[in-house]
């Protein structure tokens, strides 16, 4: 190599480690750019992002108009549109053709296809016609127009109580009197009532639109907690004056998610809770007031329908006990940005256990979804015992009937298996299972299987003196 | 000097004072401090400070003394591995939420105890040892004495 070869490949060197300089020194640069940008992104978000861009009143039904200064709530609030399946509840898309009756397209499965003996539990109540699996928040104003239920049964227009946004409609129709609304709507045929309703539940059904704490609307949830909680020697109770913001995000479920009955020719929507909140003082109230929901076709028994008494359930369960509320795990915190806000697709915890259950329980994903998977199993063997129990007192009852035996004789067996379909049916239509109050569930359930058995007997033997019959232990 | 170089140089120059910059407005000295405060500067660890702040451990024992090893070394080893995937995380945005600790990092917490529980740990060890069990975990029933969550 000579000389100027040399200075020529020194050159190339050079050249070639310049570029490679300015390469990495170019891409340094722009990854440190990055970062700069991502960092002052963060820190804007730390910034208290509210802002205020439409005014709302008591008078601001439109939950999309809300949505405007809470998007993030909104955006949420929109989601329980979806259908998903859990291993024991949650509902499933099921297609339909619409028909002028019913425009639904789309439904949820039928949980009387799924378990027949449902239909003869429930023999001679609408339910045993049609009844599906409860679907999100979204869908309870259609899913209750547009059901079978409907056509064979004369509804008031107290459903709306739960489903649809009714606190404005209530308002104007009492002339600013919400419980005057409420009185006058009970009184309405449901089909008339239903032309008052634009929204399902919406934001001002929990919020104070002037700060946005929660608060109840519904008359049945004031009157109800006032009941009980006179029964437990508080007077003049008013969640709206008197709960703590925990209790409020337990109530403000509890306004709907109960047992209930609608109340002489008047149809008032009262909750049950005179004597306590538990299942024999619920049953011990409907005994004293010697109050049925229909008479049972196959056995003639006065039988009683439990609906999804979710707040009954949940109130006897150690996350309760705890002081866990509803939202706590239904609607759990999630960070967005660096703002804190409540998850308002309401949904099964077990659909975002991360969220709802490991704030609490540090345990894997799967530890703790089979942990509550136990206790739904358990529950349901229980179930499907009670309900084999209750379907053979039924079968037999039909039978002493078919054979010409009295009223007066059958009295006995008709009242236990009052008493052990509405215990049964107080998990059955509980929507969880089993889990809000594991043992409590047990419990029903063992005193639901004895009742049916405790039925046959009196069927059998017209001397038969049963152990245990329904009493209101306090 | 050739130009090229002259280039190079204010190149690397203004990379590495977007580097300073970023670091500054980024807090980047406070993370080499053992002030609570720093653990909280991007807003993801805010419960866990709040609730350390009322805690039992707050007036005796700050971030650093329960989640890093004794030691300079081992200390800023254990700061540097966590400041990577903490800023990794928090700008990909891939992390769980609630957030978890990973088992190296309980590690470092579960042998902090014995920094001033010395003589009961001990004593735990050495009767756990003797009956040939395994060695106890303090954070199995006190979770909750530097912060709730």
């Amino acid at each position: 190599m000579n000389d100027r070869q040399r200075n020529e490949s020194t050159v190339t060197v050079r050249r070639g480690r310049f570029l490679l300089l300015t390469a990495v020194a170019a891409v340094a640069g722009a990854v440190v750019t990055g970062l700069l940008v991502n960092i002052f992104e963060h820190k804007q978000e730390a910034k208290d992002p509210f802002f205020r861009v439409v005014e709302i009143t008591d008078e601001t039904q439109d939950p999309a108009v809300w949505g405007k200064n809470f998007p993030v709530q909104f955006d949420s609030y929109l989601r329980t549109v979806d259908q998903v399946r859990t291993r024991f509840g949650g509902s499933e898309a099921v297609p339909r053709t619409p028909t002028a009756a019913d425009p639904r397209s789309v439904v949820a499965q039928s949980r009387i296809e799924e378990d027949p003996r449902l239909k003869t539990i429930w023999n001679g109540y609408a339910f045993a016609v049609d009844f599906r699996e409860e679907r999100g928040h979204a869908y309870m104003l259609d899913d209750q127009t547009f059901t079978e239920r409907q056509q064979v049964v004369k509804q008031p227009g107290t459903c709306m109580h739960c489903h649809g946004s009714v606190y404005l409609p209530y308002k104007k129709l009492g002339g600013g009197d919400l419980i005057k609304g409420f009185e006058l709507m009970n009184q309405m045929p449901y089909t008339e009532a239903r032309k008052l309703i634009s929204h399902p539940v919406a934001c001002i059904d929990c919020h104070d639109p002037a700060t946005m704490q929660l608060r109840i609307t519904r008359p049945g949830f004031l009157e109800g907690i006032r009941a009980l909680k006179a029964s437990e020697g508080v007077p003049d109770y008013d969640p709206n004056q008197s709960a703590t913001r925990q209790e409020m995000r337990s109530y403000v479920c509890g306004q709907c998610h109960v047992e209930y009955y609608f109340k002489g020719p008047e149809k008032r929507l009262v909750y049950p809770w005179a004597n306590g909140i538990k299942v024999e003082q619920i049953q011990a109230y409907y005994d004293e007031l010697g109050y049925k929901d229909w008479t049972h076709k196959t056995s003639g028994a006065p039988a009683l329908k439990a609906q999804h008494p979710e707040f009954e359930m949940w109130s006897q369960g150690i996350h309760a006990r705890s002081g866990v509320a509803c939202a706590d795990c239904h609607m759990p915190y999630e960070r967005v940005g660096a703002q804190k806000v409540s998850d308002h697709h309401v949904r099964s915890p077990l659909l975002n256990i991360n969220k709802a259950c490991q704030t609490c329980h540090r345990w894997p994903e799967e530890e703790l979804r089979a942990r509550v998977e136990t206790i739904q199993e358990r529950t349901q063997l229980l179930r499907n015992q009670a309900m084999d129990a209750l379907v053979a007192l039924i079968s037999d009852l039909e039978k002493a009937v078919a054979s010409g035996r009295g009223d007066e004789e059958l009295a006995l067996a008709r009242k236990l298996q009052r008493q052990a379909q509405f215990r049964l049916d107080f998990v059955e239509a509980e929507n969880s299972t089993g889990f809000h109050a594991p043992g409590e569930a047990a419990r029903i359930l063992a005193e639901s299987i004895n009742l049916s058995r405790e039925g046959q007997l009196a069927v059998r033997d017209s001397g038969y003196a049963p152990d245990f019959v329904n009493v209101m232990a306090r | 000097m050739n130009r090229g170089v002259i280039g190079a140089g204010l190149l690397c120059g203004l990379a590495a004072g977007v580097g300073l910059y970023t670091f500054a407005y980024a807090r980047g000295a406070s993370y080499m401090t053992d002030d609570p405060r720093a653990c909280a500067n991007c807003h993801v660890m805010e419960e866990q400070y709040s609730g350390w702040s009322r805690s039992s451990h707050r007036s005796v024992a700050v971030c650093n003394d329960c989640h890093t090893p004794p030691g300079f070394l081992p200390k800023y080893a254990t700061k540097a591995l966590n400041g990577f995937n903490h800023s990794l995380a928090f700008t990909t945005g891939r992390f769980p939420d609630p957030i978890h600790i990973t088992q190296r990092n309980r590690r470092v917490t579960q042998s902090s105890c014995s920094k001033c529980h010395a003589a009961i740990v001990e004593a735990i060890d050495a009767s756990s040892a003797h009956t040939g069990g395994e060695r106890l975990d303090c954070l199995a029933c006190h979770r909750d004495v530097g912060h709730l969550h």
